[in-house]
């Protein structure tokens, strides 16, 4: 069976997909990495798709829904990589994916979750 | 009147097919050369439309064509299926209504990334959309 790998950055998860995912393959992905999150207890996940040609409806309801069962599981999101004809095309499909953090690269992506986190941890402190 | 460049069919009833689809438009498209936009387009549009074929059409084809108009090149490709077929087209082609689980983009958002768009179903029969992108 096909699997998209999860790879662990300390307290943040990484995917790189790479490759023109069949339906199945998606669905996997959003269960291994739901499951991954809890056990790992990731609080950040970096979804890279650097390496995708084409995100259709089906794709970015994938991505928007892992987006928001990791928030349910208390981990950030961020997808990265998008090329920028995927990006005209999702948006011209009538898919902006509302809810959904990213940033232009890994680099960025991960700085951007360590600030959310950063920033998460100093609101709790100031409650206590 | 375009004239007809070469043809071809590919059947459409298994996720891997679906793969196999964009694969063969994509380089369809970039055979013609479309700009890289274009060819997203099109094959985001293919996606979508093979995915409804096979999931509300119970599988079906997938024909190509390519069209000369002048110097001008197009795609054409036809999604034929032996469905149940869409009762009511304009319903089908409103964004965000959908029959099944999908988000509902599938027909209206297809529609937006081509230049043509023919949408024939009978209901009982099947469905057959056709898809038209020029370089």
């Amino acid at each position: 069976m096909d699997r998209i790998p999860i790879l662990r950055m300390g307290e943040f998860l990484l995917v790189t997909i790479q490759v023109d995912m069949h339906d199945q393959l998606a669905l996997r992905l959003q269960d291994d990495l739901t499951q991954a999150i809890d056990k790992k207890g990731a609080k950040g996940v970096l979804i890279d798709i650097s390496g995708l040609e084409m995100v259709d409806s089906f794709i970015g309801r994938m991505i928007a829904d892992i987006s928001g069962m990791a928030r349910i599981l208390d981990a950030r999101t961020v997808l990265v990589g998008m090329q920028p004809a995927v990006a005209i095309t999702l948006v011209e499909l009538g898919l902006s994916l509302p809810g959904v953090a990213t940033a232009l690269n890994v680099e960025r992506g991960m700085q951007l979750l360590r600030n959310t986190l950063d920033k998460a941890d100093a609101d709790s402190a100031l409650e206590r | 009147m375009p004239t007809l460049h070469s043809s071809g069919e590919l059947p459409l009833n298994t996720e891997h097919d679906m793969v196999l689809g964009r694969q063969m438009v994509r380089r369809l498209a970039q055979e013609q050369g479309f700009s890289l936009v274009d060819q997203t387009k099109i094959v985001t549009a293919a996606s979508e439309l093979a995915r409804n074929a096979l999931i509300y059409g119970g599988g079906g084809m997938l024909k190509w064509e390519v069209l000369l108009d002048g110097l001008k090149r197009g795609v054409r490709l036809t999604f034929q299926d032996q469905g149940p077929g869409i009762a009511n087209i304009e319903l089908a082609l409103t964004d965000g209504w959908t029959s099944g689980h999908g988000l509902g983009l599938g027909l209206s958002g297809a529609r937006r990334l081509v230049n043509d768009f023919e949408l024939d179903s009978v209901v009982g029969q099947g469905t057959r959309v056709t898809i038209t992108r020029w370089k």
